[in-house]
């Protein structure tokens, strides 16, 4: 009896769920642009089922707002402009997710995997008692969801027992949504002092480049050890502007300095999955693959046969990179 | 500023090629080279660094995991920590360990310790999360200090160097606090053989996940560990003109 009880109970519990399943996206955007991470969250988002509602919050929500308004498939926009949310810290972010989750009970919180939303989900998440989950690849049901372990070398699907499912998404596992056609209303996130005093923001200083963005790139000009200096990365720039592809490296290259530390690609740099990517001087260490091989076609120049990468190139060039890579530009 | 926490992981050596179980439930790790977590080594590195420049009084590495766990917090200590915690959890149970657990115990020992600064790598290797430092700063309410390129001691608090998507950022927050290593933050130091001897006569005190009263229920099932899909095997082309023929019929360019 005590047992049919609690069946029933949980039937019905499970039932009001699937009506109710609900899905919070955290924006992420620079006061000025929304970033297009935030269009693929929204195509997992819509992928759990449900409202889905969106959170902007920034010391200027205008045009990221309004952007995130007529995105497919977004039903409301919760604003929240602030000096408070200056840097976009986890601190300060923190209460106001929870001052939404407060008022609107989602079943599922959501934001890009990237450096934003690295920092800020798990923070939300211990506050709310629950386990993160990291940089999902796939919804299979609304409690079960896949994820790469051991640097993109096992595929870990997982039940989580959480009342709410706290997410970061990898970006290059789901198409972004379309970023028009839908009519979502703008409201004004809870009100609340979010002013803190544990961190402040002191400044940023930014790659500037003319180049498409990293993960976004639909082809990828990437370097290694092999360019032996940053002024030999020249070559890639080169052969870069023919495709208008953007310029990667691996770890190696970036660790001598060859270039910034925002351009490395692996388990801990950025994950890209562009139509080509093409390796120069990479000799492929599974931490490098981790970031790169879901690309759709991998191109390998490298001057030693056994490099690992040629393992996972579709096309392969055994050569010396300094007289291939020059032909290769002078010839597309 | 007197003591710093620093979590270490044992996980899978890094140049190990991890390998699913025939079960299906996880990868095969007996018979396999551990070692300490990378990012975590750069964390121990910087705490040491810390205490050189005497910014720091002692540091205390910590590990949770089964007994081998033992052997990276030795290793923390040849590199320069003073003493080791090892937190006791083995079995199905720690398969089933996420950072939540982990966090909350760090919290624990972070206060009990009276620790101004947590020091954790970015992620760990295995299960590639990125999630305990953030959620320890949260359960202490402390302020995060994340992908940490580089930290500097103020008079108020620390200046931290993070490395975000599009660069770098500089941030400035209070103490305690929780940060996380990046990369780049240092080039950790190598244990030599006299301080791994040393290492074995430093204190290293064992306890269980309960004696600090952090309940470790589950939070997820393990559906299914399965291996990538293969990529098929590619071409070797013999020169420039084949691959840039290659790229042409691919409607590449």
């Amino acid at each position: 009896m005590f047992a049919t009880n609690t069946a029933v109970r949980g039937l019905l519990r499970t039932s009001v769920l699937h009506r109710c399943k609900s899905t919070l996206v955290v924006a992420e955007h620079n006061n000025e642009v929304l970033n297009p991470i935030t269009l693929n969250t929204i195509t997992a988002a819509k992928k759990i089922g449900g409202d889905v509602t969106v959170l902007v919050a920034g010391t200027k929500c205008g045009p990221a707002s309004e952007a995130v308004a007529k995105v497919e498939g977004v039903g409301k926009v919760l604003v929240a402009e602030n000096e408070a949310f200056k840097g976009f810290t986890a601190e300060s972010l923190t209460p106001l997710v929870l001052a939404a989750q407060n008022q609107f009970k989602f079943t599922h919180i959501l934001a890009g995997a990237t450096a934003f939303g690295k920092n800020v989900l798990p923070r939300v998440a211990a506050k709310l008692d629950v386990s993160p989950i990291s940089e999902i690849i796939d919804v299979q049901s609304e409690d079960t969801f896949v994820r790469t372990i051991y640097a993109g070398n096992a595929i870990l699907t997982l039940r989580s027992k959480d009342p709410v499912k706290v997410i970061t998404v990898r970006g290059t596992n789901f198409a972004p949504a379309a970023a028009s056609g839908g009519s979502g209303a703008i409201e004004q996130a809870p009100a609340g002092d979010y002013k803190q005093s544990l961190t402040e923001f002191v400044s940023q200083e930014l790659t500037k480049s003319d180049r498409p963005e990293l993960t976004g790139a639909k082809v990828i000009v990437s370097g290694g050890r092999g360019l032996k200096s940053g002024d030999n990365f020249k070559l890639l720039y080169d052969l870069a502007d023919k495709f208008g592809a953007a310029v990667g490296a691996s770890r190696a290259a970036v660790d001598a300095g060859y270039v910034p530390n925002d351009l490395q690609i692996g388990q801990t740099g950025k994950i890209v999955a562009p139509d080509l990517y093409i390796a120069v001087g990479i000799s492929g260490a599974i931490q490098h693959l981790a970031g790169m091989k879901d690309s759709k076609t991998i191109v390998a120049i490298n001057k030693d046969p056994e490099a690992p990468i040629f393992q996972v190139a579709d096309i392969g060039l055994v050569a010396d990179l300094f007289k291939a890579v020059p032909e290769m530009t002078g010839k597309l | 500023m007197s003591r710093i926490l620093v979590g270490v992981k044992r996980v899978v050596d890094y140049a190990v090629k991890v390998r699913v179980n025939p079960e299906k439930s996880g990868v095969v790790t007996q018979g396999v080279k551990h070692s300490m977590n990378p990012f975590d080594e750069i964390a121990v590195e910087e705490a040491v660094k810390m205490k050189e420049k005497k910014l720091a009084n002692e540091v205390v590495a910590v590990s949770i995991g089964p007994s081998q766990s033992q052997e990276v917090i030795r290793t923390a200590l040849a590199m320069g920590a003073d003493r080791g915690i090892h937190v006791e959890i083995s079995g199905k149970e720690y398969d089933l360990l996420q950072p939540i657990h982990v966090s909350k115990i760090l919290a624990k020992l972070a206060l009990e310790e009276k620790a101004d600064l947590v020091i954790l790598g970015k992620q760990a290797i295995d299960d590639d999360s990125n999630q305990t430092a953030q959620m320890t700063a949260a359960v202490l309410d402390w302020p995060q200090g994340t992908f940490c390129n580089k930290i500097e001691k103020t008079d108020s608090g620390i200046t931290i160097t993070r490395e975000i998507d599009g660069g770098l950022e500089t941030i400035k927050t209070k103490t305690p606090a929780v940060l996380s290593a990046d990369l780049r933050l240092n080039t950790p130091r190598y244990a030599t053989l006299p301080n791994i001897m040393k290492a074995k006569k430093k204190p290293l005190k064992k306890i269980g996940a309960s004696d600090l009263g952090v309940d470790t229920t589950p939070r997820i099932d393990i559906i299914s560990v399965q291996d990538p899909p293969v990529r098929q095997a590619g071409a070797v082309v013999p020169d420039v003109d084949t691959l840039v023929a290659k790229l042409k019929e691919g409607g590449h360019c």
